[in-house]
C-alpha cells in the first residue's frame, strides 16, 4: 500500500505534464479547502456530538429503536441546548452516576438521572474525566489500526488493481453467501451497498438485519458478520480481503465510528457527494466529514471519493475537469484531516458514449491523469454504467476495454463492472463472468503499462493537457467566488445546492464559549499514528 | 384464419436453437453436469447440450446450454401492451405544440417513495436527454419540473396543481418486494381521493414498468426500459390534443 506506483516493476507509461503547473492546481485546491476549513472549525453538529458519545462507549437502542446516542444527545438539547457539546455534560453525568458510559446513558434514556443533576461536580473533575474518556476513544482507534496490521501481516494484500465487488441483497446472510462466492472467485474487496436512502436517516440502524431494499442497512452488527467471514475467508485463501460500508449522508462521522469497532478497511467519503447528489445541506456535510476523515485517518482507512457520480449525470468528455477538480478538492480537504496521501481512494469513471471515436484514447487520457496527479494514493476506478446495455454480451465488452484501461494505467481499486449492470443487481454467477473478464485482462495485459509510451504530442497526452489546462481555470474561479458559493451556483454537476437548503440543516451548531470535543483536538494533537508510531 | 407458426432460429430454419445460462447450488462434476442437462429437459428442451460448467465457489456451477427449443408461437396472434402513439421527432413535438395547442404544455416530474434513483426521471427529463434524444427540459415548448427522488405523493401533487400541469411523470427504478407497486398505487388513490385523477395525465416509468402494468394501477400509460424522451413526448402531445379535442 506504501508502494509509489512508478517503482512497482519498473516505471510506468507517462505524461509529459508540468510541475509548475502540478503545484498550481494543488495549491489551488489548498486554498479552497482552508476556506472552508475556517467555517468547520467553529461548527459541529448533532451527528458529530452521537459519534464523540459512540466513541465514549456509548452502544444500543431504546425499547423503539432509537440509537441510545440519539436518545442523550437529544435529551441535552431540550434541556440545555447542545451549542457547548455533549462531552462536558456527559463527562459530568458519568460523575454523577459513578458508571460507565454505556451505563450512564441508559440512566439518563431511563430518566433516573438528568443533565439538570449535574451542578454539583468541578470543572476540575469534567476536564479529567474528558481526558480519560478521549483517550479511550483513541485506544479504540487504534486498536482497530493495529488489528489490521497483524491481520496484514499474516495475509498479505494481494497485487493491484484490487478486484471490488458489489454485495447488495438487503439481507445480511445473503450477503455473506454472495460475498463468499466473490472471493472465491477472485474478489479482493467486498463492499456491502446500503439499503436506499438509508443516507437520509438520521440515526444508525441496529442489530443484524434482513430487510434492506437495493442493499443491507449499514449497522454495527451487519458490518461485524460481514468482517468474520471475511478474516474467515482470507485465512482459507492466503490473502486478505477487504472490506467496504459507506460513511455518507447524515450519519457520516457515527458510521465512521462504528466502521472502527469492526475493523472495517475503506469508507466511501465523498466531500461533496451527499451535497450534490442526495440534497443533503453543505454546512452539515462538511463539518460531518471532518470529523469522519479525522477518524478515518486515526484508525487507517482509506477512503473512497465518489468522482463517478459527475460523469453519470453529465457529459463524460465535456466535464471531465470536474473530476480533475473534485479529486483536488477532496485531496485537499483529506489532507486539512490529517488523511495520508495512501489512504485517498480518489474516483473516477470509464463513462465516455462508446459512439464517440477513440472514447477509449480519451479514457486512458483520464485515467493516467487520475494516476499522474496522485501518485501515491489508491486511486479508485469505477466501471462503464451509463452506457452499459441491456445486450449483456456487449456489455461485456464494455468492461474489457474498462479492464484494459484500469491495468495499463496502474489503477488500484477497481470496481468490478458487471455485464448485467442495466438489468439488476448482480446474480452469482454475473460477478463470477465480471471476474473472468478481469482475471483474464489483468494476467495478459499486467506489464503493458510497463512496455507502452504516450506519444509527446499525441492525442492522449494532448487530452490530458486539456483536462488539466480546464481544471485549472475552474479551480480559478471556485477559489475566487469559494467552494459554499460555487455549489450554491451550479458549478459541480450543474445542480444547484443553497447554502441553507437540504437536509440536516437543523442539526448543525456553532460552538459556544465552553465548547469541547476532547477527541477531535487529540487525534488534532497526536497526529495520525499517536505517540507509538504504528 | 391466417397463421404465422415461428420459432427461435440459429442457422437454420425452424431449428429451435437456444442459449441459455444458469447456476445450480452444486458442486462441479459429472454429476452436476447430468443434473443440468435433465433439468434442460424439464424445461421442454430437447437435443440439449451442456457446452460449459464452470465452479463458481464451493456448492455452486455455472452452467452454459445450448438445445432445440420445441414449442412455435402465432406470430399473427400476437399483441403488445406497449403505448401506441406515432413518435414525433423534438421539432414536430415542438411544432405540434405550437401550432395546434398554441400554449406551453406542462409538465412535473419525480420519483416518489423509498426510491432514491433520479436516474429513470432524469433520462426522461434532464436537458441532455437519453440515447442522443433531448429531454424534456430542452423543449422550448415545454414547461417542467423535475422534483428529483424520495417526493412525497403530497408534495408531488401540490407542486402539480401550482404549476398548473397537463402531465405528472412518476419513475420508479427499485422494484424490490413490490414497493414500486404500493407507492404508485398511492398516487392514484390519493388523486382520487381530491378528486385530482382526471386533471393530469398520469405516466409511469421505469425498468420494472410496462404499459399493462401502469394502465392495471390506473395511469394512462407506462413505459420500461429504453424509453426515450421523444416517445413520451409524444404520447403527452397526443393524449392532451385528444383531451382538448384539438387533433
Amino acid at each position: 500500500m506504501d508502494g509509489h506506483y512508478l517503482e512497482k516493476g519498473g516505471k510506468m507509461a507517462h505524461i509529459p505534464l508540468k510541475q509548475k503547473q502540478i503545484s498550481r492546481v494543488k495549491n489551488l485546491a489548498r486554498k479552497i479547502s482552508s476556506q472552508v476549513q475556517g467555517f468547520i472549525s467553529i461548527h459541529s453538529s448533532i451527528s458529530v456530538e452521537r459519534t464523540i458519545l459512540r466513541l465514549y462507549g456509548v452502544d444500543g437502542v431504546d425499547n423503539s429503536g432509537v440509537p441510545l446516542s440519539n436518545r442523550v444527545v437529544n435529551s441535552l438539547l431540550e434541556r440545555r441546548g447542545l451549542n457547548n457539546g455533549i462531552s462536558r455534560f456527559f463527562s459530568a453525568a458519568m460523575l454523577v452516576s459513578g458508571r460507565d458510559a454505556q451505563e450512564t446513558a441508559q440512566s439518563i434514556e431511563r430518566r433516573e438521572i438528568s443533565f439538570d443533576d449535574i451542578a454539583g461536580i468541578s470543572q476540575e473533575d469534567v476536564d479529567k474525566k474528558e481526558k480519560e474518556l478521549a483517550k479511550r476513544a483513541l485506544a479504540v482507534l487504534d486498536g482497530s489500526r493495529k488489528r489490521k496490521k497483524k491481520k496484514l501481516e499474516r495475509y498479505p494484500l494481494p497485487s493491484q488493481p484490487w478486484r471490488y465487488l458489489i454485495v447488495a441483497t438487503g439481507n445480511i446472510y445473503e450477503d455473506v453467501t454472495q460475498a463468499t462466492s466473490a472471493v472465491h472467485s477472485g474478489a479482493d474487496i467486498i463492499a456491502q451497498i446500503r439499503s436506499t436512502a438509508q443516507s437520509l436517516l438520521d440515526y444508525i440502524p441496529y442489530g443484524p438485519t434482513t430487510d434492506g431494499f437495493g442493499g443491507t442497512f449499514a449497522t454495527q452488527a451487519n458490518f461485524r458478520i460481514m468482517r468474520e467471514t471475511l478474516d474467515k475467508i482470507s485465512e482459507e485463501e492466503g490473502r486478505y480481503i477487504q472490506m467496504v460500508n459507506y460513511a455518507s449522508g447524515l450519519c457520516m462521522a457515527e458510521i465512521t465510528a462504528c466502521a472502527t469497532f469492526e475493523d472495517l478497511d475503506i469508507l466511501l467519503n465523498d466531500c461533496m457527494y451527499g451535497i450534490l447528489f442526495r440534497d443533503i445541506n453543505m454546512k452539515r456535510t462538511f463539518i460531518d466529514q471532518y470529523f469522519s476523515r479525522l477518524i478515518c485517518s486515526r484508525a487507517k482507512i482509506i477512503i473512497n471519493t465518489g468522482e463517478d457520480n459527475y460523469l453519470t449525470t453529465s457529459d463524460a468528455i465535456e466535464n471531465a475537469y470536474t473530476v480533475t477538480a473534485s479529486q483536488l478538492i477532496n485531496e485537499a480537504m483529506a489532507k486539512d484531516s490529517l488523511l495520508s496521501e495512501d489512504l485517498l481512494g480518489l474516483g473516477h469513471a470509464f463513462e465516455i458514449d462508446p459512439h464517440v471515436e477513440n472514447a477509449f484514447l480519451y479514457e486512458l487520457a483520464h485515467a493516467q491523469l487520475s494516476r499522474q496527479l496522485f501518485p501515491k494514493s489508491p486511486i479508485k476506478y469505477m466501471p462503464p454504467t451509463k452506457y452499459k446495455s441491456t445486450d449483456i454480451f456487449y456489455s461485456h465488452c464494455l468492461d474489457t476495454l474498462f479492464n484494459l484501461a484500469s491495468v495499463t494505467t496502474g489503477q488500484e481499486i477497481h470496481l468490478s463492472g458487471i455485464l448485467t449492470e442495466a438489468i439488476h443487481n448482480p446474480f452469482l454467477h454475473d460477478r463470477y463472468l465480471a471476474l473472468g473478464n478481469i482475471n483474464y485482462v489483468f494476467n495478459v495485459a499486467r506489464d503493458l503499462g510497463r512496455e507502452i509510451e504516450f506519444k509527446k504530442d499525441g492525442f492522449i497526452a494532448r487530452r490530458a493537457q486539456k483536462v488539466l489546462d480546464e481544471t485549472e481555470v475552474f479551480l480559478k474561479d471556485i477559489e475566487g467566488e469559494g467552494l459554499m458559493e460555487a455549489i450554491a451556483k451550479g458549478r459541480f454537476a450543474n445542480i444547484k445546492r443553497p447554502l441553507k437548503g437540504g437536509k440536516g440543516l437543523d442539526g448543525v451548531f456553532e460552538k459556544g464559549p465552553e465548547y469541547t470535543n476532547p477527541v477531535m483536538d487529540l487525534i488534532v494533537r497526536e497526529g495520525r499514528t499517536g505517540e507509538d508510531g504504528l | 384464419m391466417k397463421q404465422e407458426l415461428i420459432k427461435p432460429y440459429g442457422d437454420t430454419l425452424n431449428d429451435g436453437a437456444v442459449q441459455l445460462s444458469f447456476t445450480l447450488p452444486i458442486e462441479n462434476s459429472a454429476r452436476a453436469r447430468k443434473a443440468a442437462e435433465l433439468y434442460a429437459s424439464k424445461l421442454n428442451l430437447e437435443n440439449v447440450s451442456v457446452v460449459h460448467a464452470g465452479k463458481i465457489s464451493d456448492n455452486f456451477t455455472f452452467f452454459v446450454v445450448y438445445a432445440s427449443a420445441v414449442p412455435t408461437i402465432d406470430y399473427e396472434s400476437v399483441e403488445t401492451g406497449e403505448v401506441e402513439v406515432r413518435v414525433m421527432d423534438f421539432y414536430e413535438i415542438n411544432n405540434t405544440i405550437e401550432k395546434k395547442l398554441n400554449r406551453l404544455i406542462s409538465v412535473v416530474g419525480a420519483t416518489i417513495g423509498n426510491d432514491a434513483h433520479t436516474v429513470g426521471i432524469d433520462a426522461i427529463m434532464n436537458m441532455k436527454g437519453y440515447n442522443q434524444d433531448y429531454g424534456l427540459e430542452r423543449y422550448p415548448q415545454i414547461k417542467t419540473c423535475n422534483m428529483g427522488a424520495q417526493v412525497s405523493c403530497e408534495s408531488l401533487i401540490e407542486r402539480a396543481l401550482q404549476m398548473k400541469a397537463d402531465a405528472i411523470l412518476i419513475s420508479r427504478t427499485v422494484t424490490q418486494r413490490e414497493t414500486h407497486i404500493r407507492n404508485l398505487t398511492e398516487l392514484v388513490e390519493l388523486l382520487k381521493a381530491q378528486d385530482l385523477r382526471d386533471r393530469f395525465l398520469l405516466v409511469a416509468g421505469g425498468p420494472g414498468i410496462t404499459n399493462d402494468l401502469a394502465t392495471g394501477l390506473g395511469y394512462d400509460a407506462g413505459f420500461g426500459r429504453g424509453t426515450r424522451p421523444s416517445q413520451v413526448a409524444s404520447f403527452l402531445v397526443t393524449k392532451i390534443l385528444e383531451k382538448e379535442g384539438k387533433t
